[in-house]
């Protein structure tokens, strides 16, 4: 009798009242919800979504790349409302699985895919990545700056393009170096090797490094807290990791774009296609507050400020590692 | 440029060399370890919470030899007591620890990724690269000296001589596999207190079994072994510095060429330089007394 009744209770609390819920799941990328950086992000939007709008959220990691495609297809079948895939790795699993639940909605940070019920945010990482450059270039003072990327893929290609056209927008003279942790997603989840690579970029004469790896970043702000040296943080606002070591992050408004597309399919206005996120909307960006007030001079923001208008204006034309790739 | 490169050279060896007399201890007593890379993954775990604790990089670093014991300890009862295939069972740690070390974060600290920074005067700043060293010279001179040592290789070469001669073989293995799982725990350690500042999710990324290449390679022996980390530590240290250089030619090679580097090194290793590695003759069979 008492076993029924517990049994009732589970039921009862799997059907919770489903009618009037908003059931959003988060499929997030490799580097999981803690990663400090592009996932926490994402995850900190959703969260957001469930304090102010009420939705049900549920998020899973997966632990390899073959796991997102049961994990959407998943989420599809128990009727969530919107589903949201972190990361270009999931691109192929989203296209099909949105492809086989057409009724259902989906979204995509960082990667294109064409369907109806397919969202895709894209964020204009050149741009960004100019501003950021500039401000290396400025707060440089040996005249050579460093970058390290998870992987050498198109996405990091793109960083390092507009990193380095805004660094020679500064110094024609500069040198930029740039170093890759890895050729597997493991390279997102190795902070030792992030940081040898830093280290051997300081003793190249490098004074100031741009970390766009992920988790491995955090191997990289420990050489230049040990060095005494500058890094970059990439994504989330890094700054607070360390401060003063960390002279400014470059924001990738990831939580902003998943919070938006939340509202928007909850009321109803869920539409696909590309929605892109530039210095314009402030989808990009670079940090300042209270942690590199310090280490980020006013005259350097001043100017950074202004290459950010007119890049808004189209005054200027920053070198995209995608429009390229095409040609 | 070279006197970097020979600091990189070492920094990035020191944990492979951990771990590498780890997997010595346990294969030269007969028992396959590829569960290293899992041992590895604890210690660096145990590490980074035990410096957390205590404020210590050596207390800590005691946390994460306890933990690669404690799982070496699980690792025994699977392929000493119950007999399993060794392989199997070291998959399955490999695995275990993979699962293990995210979940316990996610209790201790709510967190899944990654335990918070440990600072800076809380880390080793060169300690486990001089200890390494010293676990090598030390492993040589008991392996050679000692009657323990003796023990050691008869249990993987002759298990029945060693029988005979009054010796429970199966002790002998308990023991080489607890100090296998306490040296790669060390190995670990150096990874999340030395050569960065936090654990983070499956941060060995293949170290282990890096290790047990050199192993291979090193013909289960300290000395070459650690020669054999030496060399891959080295192929990683020139792969980083040869990143985007122009050899000839206007363009670099692409970075995934340069990557492959410390791979390729290895295969060719193995494949064709090694000469005849022979593996301790017992290695993966099961003892049993009469």
């Amino acid at each position: 009798m008492r076993a029924g009744l517990v049994c009732a209770a589970v039921l009862a609390a799997c059907v919770r009242p489903a009618f009037a819920e908003f059931k959003v799941a988060l499929v997030l990328d490799r580097g999981g919800k803690d990663d400090k950086s592009f996932n926490t992000s994402a995850y900190e939007g959703a969260t957001l979504a469930k304090k102010k709008l009420g939705v049900f959220l549920k998020y899973v990691e997966v632990a390899d790349d073959n796991g997102f495609e049961p994990m959407l297809r998943g989420f599809a079948q128990r009727e969530f409302d919107l589903i949201i895939g972190i990361g270009f790795s999931q691109r192929e699993a989203i296209r099909k699985v949105s492809a086989q639940f057409p009724k259902r909605h989906f979204a995509i940070v960082d990667s294109e895919v064409t369907a109806p019920n397919v969202r895709s945010l894209m964020f204009e990482e050149h741009e960004g990545a100019y501003v950021i450059g500039a401000i290396a270039a400025m707060t440089s003072k040996t005249g050579k700056i460093g970058f390290v990327g998870g992987m050498d893929i198109p996405l990091i290609r793109r960083f390092v393009m507009g990193y380095e056209a805004g660094a020679k927008r500064i110094n024609p003279q500069i040198k930029v170096l740039d170093n890759y942790v890895g050729v597997t997603s493991e390279a997102w989840n190795n902070p030792p090797k992030g940081k040898e690579l830093a280290v051997s970029q300081y003793e190249a004469g490098v004074d100031i490094i741009f970390a766009g790896a992920g988790a491995s970043g955090l191997g990289v702000f420990d050489a230049a807290e040990e060095r005494k040296k500058f890094a970059i943080g990439v994504d989330a606002n890094q700054d607070w990791i360390k401060p003063g070591v960390i002279l400014t992050s470059m924001l990738k408004r990831v939580d902003e774009a998943v919070f938006a597309v939340i509202q928007e399919a909850q009321a109803g206005k869920f539409t696909g296609g590309v929605k892109r996120f530039g210095l314009g909307n402030k989808g990009v960006d670079y940090s300042f507050d209270q942690y590199n007030a310090k280490v980020l001079t006013e005259p350097v923001r001043k100017r950074a400020d202004e290459l950010k208008a007119e890049i808004i204006a189209g005054k200027v034309a920053v070198p995209d590692y995608y429009k390229l790739q095409k040609r | 440029m070279t006197r970097q490169l020979l600091e990189s050279t070492l920094r990035v060896s020191t944990p492979l060399i951990f771990a590498a007399l780890g997997g010595m201890f346990s294969e030269r007593a007969g028992v396959i370890n590829i569960a290293l890379e899992g041992m590895m993954l604890v210690g660096a775990f145990g590490a980074a919470v035990g410096t957390l604790t205590t404020h210590s990089p050596w207390l800590g670093s005691a946390w994460g030899i306890g933990a690669g014991i404690l799982l070496a300890a699980v690792y025994g009862i699977c392929v000493i007591r119950l007999r399993a295939n060794q392989i199997v069972a070291g998959t399955a740690i490999n695995m275990l620890a993979l699962g293990l070390t995210p979940f316990l974060c996610k209790i201790k600290y709510d967190v899944t990724g990654q335990t918070p920074a440990i600072p800076l005067d809380e880390r080793f700043q060169s300690a486990p690269l001089y200890l390494s060293w010293v676990m090598v010279v030390f492993c040589w001179l008991w392996l050679k000296h000692t009657r323990q040592g003796l023990w050691l290789s008869f249990a993987g070469e002759h298990p029945e001589a060693l029988d005979a001669a009054g010796i429970r073989v199966n002790r002998v293995r308990w023991a080489a596999v607890l100090v296998s799982g306490a040296l790669a725990g060390m190995g670990g350690a150096s990874l999340s207190v030395y050569l960065s500042s936090s654990f983070a999710r499956n941060m060995t990324a293949g170290r282990g079994f890096m290790a047990l290449a050199a192993l291979i390679f090193g013909k289960w022996k300290p000395v070459p072994t650690a020669i054999a980390c030496l060399l891959f530590g080295f192929a990683e240290a020139v792969q980083m510095r040869l990143q985007g250089v122009v050899i000839w030619g206007k363009d670099p090679i692409p970075v995934q060429f340069i990557q492959i580097l410390p791979y390729l090194v290895t295969i060719l290793v193995l494949a064709g330089f090694v000469g005849r590695s022979r593996a301790p003759k017992a290695l993966g069979t099961v003892f049993r007394r009469g």
